[in-house]
């Protein structure tokens, strides 16, 4: 399974190789890409950080679990790092499947999941300033009672 | 032992690496409390800290093993 998180640009001819099975009629691919603005603000850039080895301990989990639960022939999940500007694949996902029905939604279960778990996290930098994000969907502010997630 | 912080409570810490003495039977709850007694400010990343001993999840009462890895490991924001 190709995981890894890198510096390095994404490229998705990469990811798609490295899916690529006979058995396979399907291949979903999924960017996640840096956008201009956030809850109302410009944003400038993006800055991520990873715990490089345990990010990539966990989604090779995750890819692990994803394979079974959807029945996946194989499926590369590529994290970048460091600053990234507008229009940037910062999260590269390729699944190959014997039918789409399970590359969709092994797809979105993958994403979802890499929210949750992935120790990667962003910065976004304004004009005016910058904020670490704290993913709304992330197991940290899961865990969190209410009244103190803010 | 060592502590890795990361993003937000690196950045607060202003340290992405500390070194601690470890003790028998020490729990990550009880890492934590002797580096918050140091540094008080890092106590409002708390309630939604999640943490890894030697890049697995564990709870706070999980066992922190001598020469381990602790990271303490802010709401993550990948994607």
């Amino acid at each position: 399974m190709l995981v890894r998180v890198t510096a390095d640009e994404l490229r998705a001819d990469e990811a798609i190789a490295a899916v690529a099975s006979p058995a396979a009629g399907a291949i979903d691919l999924f960017l996640g890409v840096v956008r201009d603005n956030n809850l109302g603000r410009r944003v400038g850039h993006l800055v991520y950080e990873a715990y490089p080895s345990m990010a990539e301990k966990v989604m090779a989990e995750i890819g692990a679990e994803a394979k079974e639960r959807f029945g996946l022939e194989a499926c590369a999940i590529l994290h970048r790092t460091g600053r990234l500007e507008i229009g940037e694949t910062s999260l590269l996902i390729a699944i190959s499947s014997a039918h789409r029905a399970s590359a969709f939604e092994g797809g979105r279960w993958l994403v979802d999941t890499i929210k949750k778990k992935v120790p990667v996290w962003k910065k976004e930098v304004w004009e005016d300033g910058e904020a670490w994000i704290e993913g709304p969907e992330s197991l940290g502010m899961q865990q969190a009672p209410a009244g103190l997630t803010g | 032992m060592t502590v890795l912080l990361f993003a937000s409570i690196a950045e607060a810490a202003g340290a992405r690496r500390i070194e601690l003495p470890v003790a028998a039977g020490d729990t990550v709850a009880a890492v934590r409390e002797r580096l918050l007694a140091d540094r008080p400010a890092l106590r409002r990343f708390v309630p939604t800290l999640m943490y890894a001993v030697n890049e697995e999840y564990v709870r706070d009462d999980a066992a922190v093993p001598d020469g381990a890895t602790l990271a303490l490991i802010p709401p993550v924001s990948g994607g």
